[in-house]
């Protein structure tokens, strides 16, 4: 029996976070996030005009799944912005919850990391409960707990670029050096196995989109995600062996046929 | 002629009309969108005593899917 995740008073039986962008259709999101075993699911607020009434037959359906609604701050590149966003997304989505975004780069989609920190000091203040999408920068990471989030999820590599775990020196540090808090790797997993390997490093959760919205078949990838991310989970916890550098027989050497001690008349 | 936008769209603007108001006029019906004029979020309780003044930038937000 796997543990769960904690994250700000809720427990959840999935390590598996999943957002809700870039699918061939409304239905086969649903259908993979049914599969993925998710219970929080990310999705976001865009300027609508009112004829447009596209983007309900989705909300329906995201609001049918029963998950932890995580909305977003995507696109903003300011502290301010962040907040005016995150409160429209309080109003709408009615949930404290937040996945906070600034920003700094647009080539890479890189966090601003002193943006990040002045959104989510105010944001706390104001009773939002913040998982800031952040490096890998363990200072960074520090001062975003200092700033009251309580839970952080930094990059594996940049959003979309299915590149994996790219600075794995950088991610066992805040591992090792931050234990107690809940570390989710948020974007740039590309292939279950990178998931399955983030969670025998000892990361509590993944939360990815593209790498199972672009696949050829969806629900399947959700589905592969659901069960690599179980088995790196079941792996951090059964204790992963020790890596040695020189060989070691599994099979016993005691007993061996044909063995016989070396004839001293043909050493030298 | 006094104008402000509306996601970004220009209109024109008669007197100063309250947001409540603005946004009856522009169509927004029912709870599924939020607010902000200039940038700065709009709770709807305040919609009614929200003055829209000329030049005012306002955004209207409503769910999509995410990341």
């Amino acid at each position: 029996m796997q543990d769960k995740l904690k994250i700000y008073g809720r427990e959840f039986s999935s390590r598996f976070l999943i957002g809700t962008a870039l699918y061939p259709s409304p239905a086969i999101m649903s259908e993979s996030i049914a599969v993925s075993g998710a219970e929080i699911v990310t999705l976001s607020l865009r300027r609508q005009n009112p004829a447009q009434h596209e983007g309900n037959l989705v909300w329906d359906l995201i609001r049918q799944s029963g998950c932890q609604l995580l909305p977003n701050t995507a696109g903003c590149k300011t502290a301010r912005e962040a907040v005016n966003l995150a409160e429209m997304s309080r109003e709408i989505f009615r949930t404290d919850w937040l996945k906070l975004e600034v920003i700094g780069d647009d080539y890479n989609l890189q966090p601003d990391p002193f943006g990040l920190v002045e959104a989510a000091a105010e944001l706390v203040k104001r009773g939002f409960r913040v998982l800031p999408y952040c490096t890998d920068d363990l200072v960074l990471c520090q001062r975003l707990l200092d700033a009251g989030c309580e839970v952080l999820m930094p990059w594996g590599a940049p959003i979309g670029t299915g590149q994996g775990l790219l600075n794995k020196y950088s991610l066992e540090t805040l591992r090792t050096r931050l234990p107690q808090v809940p570390l989710i790797i948020d974007a740039g997993i590309g292939a279950p196995s990178q998931a399955a390997e983030a969670m025998e490093m000892g990361f509590d959760a993944v939360l990815l989109n593209t790498a199972v919205a672009k696949a050829h078949d969806p629900v399947a990838m959700a589905r592969a995600f659901r069960l690599a991310i179980d088995a790196g989970r079941s792996a951090y916890q059964a204790g992963l062996m020790v890596r040695q550098q020189t060989a070691s027989p599994s099979t016993p050497t005691l007993d061996m046929p044909f063995w016989h001690q070396a004839d001293p008349l043909t050493q030298e | 002629m006094s104008e402000i936008t509306i996601n970004a769209e220009r209109h024109s603007l008669q007197g100063r009309p309250s947001l409540a108001a603005l946004l009856e006029q522009a169509g927004y019906k029912g709870d599924g969108f939020a607010v902000a004029v200039n940038g700065e979020f709009v709770p709807r309780a305040d919609y009614a005593h929200t003055e829209i003044r000329p030049g005012d930038e306002v955004d209207v937000v409503a769910p999509v899917v995410g990341g």
